[in-house]
């Protein structure tokens, strides 16, 4: 693929991290890396752990053993905030907007973090806090501008389609400026055209801002045309680890996805 | 009109003038990043001067042509005006054409200068860049996406103006001299046109035919230069071009871009333009629009609308005419104007309108009735890229909804004996760029230009276009058949897309329908009737007995009209696909190519003709990116009620 920014240093390490639940072991020594502005996916069957290793990347859960470090740190106690502060942004499987506020609304939520005065100053409307509203609302109308999402910018998200709410799923996260862009199913249930028109985006958006994207996905034609590297789990274990045309030639992947005889 | 403009007969000496008499007067909004940014006189005049100053130090010279494709941004139109301040022709392209057509007038024009508006352009260029050997510099506005584009031929249009910016400085009396180099009897710009039957012809026009129309119209319907212009149409028609660059820069008035091309109605409501032009398709599509919301509405909200749109059929156009209207009536449409009409001109964006044009094509009646009553005052209005558009008008206070109004001041009309209607006037075209073949065709020695239009002038002396003379053919039994004039009846109706008429030389008229999908999907919705598509919605039963009552209807109207009686549509069927432009079945101004898409469906004529009762099609389909694909379904082919021809002594 020909890419603007090339491939940096290693931004994540994941080492044999395992997660467990009870007695199910929903990850189990799995270790990975991520590189700086790659497209990295995550991909197996169903119940493989793949939502589960993303909610450990963005510290929703935490992992009995292993150790992640990311742009050289180890995470400790790591929270969803903390990683949300440490440039680590995602998007969700089964869309989570706030649906009766607009689409603006809802960008700008996503520069929560970024917001430095306080919460008096903004009530009264302050100098200080009428120029950030002013910077930020410039942040996320370039965002806007971005994903073509100009022509729905004061509509309720609950009135869109599916399609164009997960791309302000994927505009709100891009408003935090993440490092690190975490997207859980970006395609899921989505029509040809509206995936193609995904797909470009998180090309441009790995483009244009440099961001390190970490993304799973069921649809396998997606992941292979996009990705640069591929993690396949099954069962909580990586079986496989590579670029798509690497991974596709994989007996192991193929008995995961395909299923094989157990004589 | 301040004194001396009279004098300034180019483009480049009019935009310098504005700058000197209006320079802190906005000449071109556009919205960017949801703000609407401005561009003074001024600001516009110096983005000119540098780009012109950078695009003749990349060599563009005297009687070159630039290319600009793009949707309205302020920097087509100054590329426009650069080009012609060096005495160079700039060729306006459609933004949404298909690279392979792009080819053709490329190469026709040895375009070696393009402006253009983003990727998606520069895309289509560089895949035909190996036909076009005189392309030499691509010049692209919108960086996005295109960073990593290594082409020698590619560069930015900001690197190109900061060049421009440098030479200005060192040498600000090149350019003056080079502008006041330029004459009236100069080329101004190259509009190719749609070309519904062959190739596109490039249409030469000159300063003095782009200037002097726009006065004559500019001071004849009171334009001033607080008037204020939305550009939403493509900038390479000279429907568009002449209302946002020809006009604005004879009347100093304001244009404004919109956003992108799904915003137009919210922007056109900020703007609030006073001066509009759209073809009649964009004005059906509002409406369409407003009736499906209607029927959604609660019914003390349907009963107002429905009850203050019945005052205003009966009186709204005699109350804007400023004809005798009765004080109750004058009292209802008060009452309707301040609880229906006025907040319903306010959701459409035409509160501030004084007028609107609409041309091009034919517009239904109830469609143009409808907007005249609510209080728009849209016209009609007859021209064509080669008359520099403005060839009549309707005037203000006596509007006839089934003519195009009388000659505008300058224009004489005549016909030939076989109803072809013949214009000269000073808009009239200089010649078809290489083709003086065709221009010969079209414009004899005299002057008059040749429209291919078949029409006459009635008794109060507006003019009636009825269909193209070309078009007008006759049944077997000898009536009169013009399949425009029966296509646009079908039209008129919400559920009817597009129709495609035959009939010439047979013994009777079918037709091809398109359904509107908008339209006919909300109504399906209405009925609990479940489909999967447009092909599965198109076929239904259902929707069948719905278009059979609108041709119907059609035939009931046409046994009225004694010449054209037995013209009425006998079978009809419903297309399975869209008559597509990227199809080459519609022109890029969406006119149907009829013997184009008789060919391509011979099988379907013959089916229409021989009684057959379904009929089995393959298509071959182009998708937007230029890929083929192939489509086949079973079309119903129906049949329609014809009504006996009335009685001749038929109560008026």
């Amino acid at each position: 693929m020909d890419r603007g920014r090339p491939v940096g240093e290693v931004l994540l390490s994941v080492e044999g991290v395992s997660l467990a639940f009870g007695g199910v072991k929903a990850l189990n020594g799995v270790s990975f890396d991520v590189y700086q502005h790659e497209v990295r996916a995550i991909i197996g069957p169903n119940g493989a752990g793949k939502s589960s290793m993303l909610n450990v990347l963005n510290g929703v859960y935490h992992p009995n053993q292993g150790t992640i470090r990311f742009r050289g740190e180890e995470f400790r106690d790591m929270d969803s905030h903390h990683a949300a502060k440490l440039g680590i942004a995602r998007t969700f499987q089964n869309i989570a907007l706030f649906k009766g506020m607009t689409v603006l609304d809802n960008v700008m939520t996503g520069r929560n973090l970024k917001i430095r005065c306080t919460f008096l100053e903004q009530a009264l409307w302050l100098g200080r806090a009428r120029r950030e509203e002013l910077e930020h609302r410039h942040a996320v109308e370039e965002i806007i501008d971005f994903l073509e999402i100009q022509h729905i910018r004061k509509t309720p998200v609950g009135r869109l389609p599916y399609g164009l709410q997960k791309r302000v799923e994927l505009a709100r996260a891009l408003a935090a400026e993440p490092v690190m862009l975490l997207l859980d199913e970006p395609m899921a249930g989505m029509n040809l055209e509206e995936k193609q028109d995904m797909c470009r985006f998180i090309l441009d958006v790995n483009d244009h801002y440099g961001t390190t994207i970490v993304l799973i996905e069921h649809d396998m034609g997606v992941v292979m045309d996009i990705s640069d590297r591929v993690v396949v789990l099954d069962y909580g274990r990586k079986i496989a680890d590579g670029t798509p045309t690497e991974v596709r030639g994989d007996q192991k992947v193929i008995d995961a996805y395909l299923g094989v005889a157990h004589a | 009109m301040s004194e001396g403009i009279e004098t300034l007969d180019t483009f480049p000496k009019l935009l310098m003038h504005h700058a000197r008499v209006r320079g802190d007067a906005p000449a071109i909004r556009e919205k960017d990043l949801g703000i609407w940014q401005t561009w003074t006189w001024r600001e516009f005049a110096d983005e000119v001067r540098f780009l012109a100053c950078g695009l003749a130090a990349a060599g563009l010279k005297p009687g070159d042509h630039l290319a600009l494709i793009g949707a309205n941004r302020p920097r087509i139109y100054s590329g426009i005006a650069a080009a012609q301040c060096l005495g160079a022709i700039p060729v306006p392209l459609y933004q949404d054409a298909v690279a392979a057509e792009m080819a053709f007038p490329l190469r026709n024009a040895e375009v070696g200068f393009a402006i253009v508006e983003d990727q998606e352009q520069v895309d289509k260029l560089l895949e035909i860049l190996p036909q076009c050997p005189s392309l030499k510099h691509i010049y692209y506005d919108d960086t996005r996406g295109l960073r990593h584009y290594k082409h020698a031929e590619l560069e930015s249009y900001d690197a190109l103006l900061s060049r421009g910016r440098e030479s200005y400085r060192r040498d600000p009396a090149f350019l003056e001299s080079e502008m006041a180099k330029g004459r009236g009897s100069d080329t101004a710009a190259l509009f190719f046109t749609s070309g519904t039957t062959a190739a596109p012809k490039g249409v030469v026009l000159t300063y003095t035919n782009l200037i002097e129309r726009s006065k004559v119209v500019a001071d004849w319907e009171k334009i001033t230069d607080k008037d204020v212009v939305l550009a939403f149409m493509p900038p390479a028609w000279i429907g568009q071009n002449i209302f946002s660059y020809a006009q604005p820069l004879v009347a100093g008035y304001c244009i404004c871009c919109p956003e992108s091309a799904e915003t137009v109605t919210t922007d056109m409501r900020e703007i609030g333009p006073t001066y509009y032009f759209a073809p009649p398709r964009v004005f059906e599509a509002l409406l369409t629009q407003v009736s499906v919301r209607m029927d959604d509405a609660a019914a003390p909200k349907k009963w107002l609308y429905h009850h203050f749109m019945g005052v205003a059929r009966r009186v709204g156009e005699r109350i804007m005419e400023g004809k005798p209207v009765g004080f109750f009536q004058r009292f209802q449409y008060w009452l309707g104007d301040l609880l229906v009409y006025g907040p319903l001109r306010n959701v459409l964006g035409m509160s501030r309108i004084r007028i609107a044009y609409t041309g091009g094509e034919a517009i239904g009646p109830d469609l143009f009735v409808f907007y005249r009553s609510i209080g728009v005052n849209l016209k009609q209005l007859y021209g064509s890229t080669e008359t520099s558009v403005f060839v009549s008008i309707q005037p203000n206070d006596r509007v006839k909804p089934d003519t195009v109004g009388p000659a505008v001041p300058g224009v004489e009309l005549k016909f030939t004996p076989q109803r072809e209607l013949l214009i000269r006037s000073p808009g009239i075209f200089k010649e078809y760029y290489k083709n003086p073949q065709a221009t010969m065709e079209a414009k004899d020695a005299e002057g008059w230009f040749h429209t291919g239009d078949a029409g006459y002038i009635d008794a109060d002396g507006h003019l009636k276009i009825i269909d193209r003379a070309k078009d007008v053919g006759a049944l077997k039994d000898g009536t009169l058949f013009a399949p425009k004039y029966l296509e646009n009846k079908l039209k008129f109706f919400p559920y009817v897309k597009e129709a495609v008429c035959f009939g010439d030389q047979r013994d009777k008229v079918c037709a091809f329908i398109n359904i509107d999908m908008e339209a006919v999907a909300n109504w399906a919705e209405k009925r609990n009737l479940a489909y999967s598509g447009y092909v599965d919605l198109a076929s239904r039963d259902e929707v069948y007995a719905l278009v059979r009552e609108c041709v119907e209807k059609v035939n009931a109207d046409l046994a009225q009209e004694k010449e054209i009686a037995n013209s009425q549509i006998r079978r009809f069927l419903i297309l399975h696909k869209e008559l597509d432009a990227d199809d080459e079945e519609l022109t890029r101004t969406r006119k149907v190519r009829r013997r184009f898409i008789g060919e391509k469906y011979a099988p379907l004529v013959a089916a229409l003709y021989d009684g057959s009762q379904t009929v089995h099609i393959e298509a071959q389909v182009r998708y937007e990116d230029g890929r083929t694909g192939k489509i086949s379904a079973d079309l119903k082919i129906a049949d329609a009620r014809a009504f006996p021809p009335a009685a001749a002594m038929r109560a008026a």
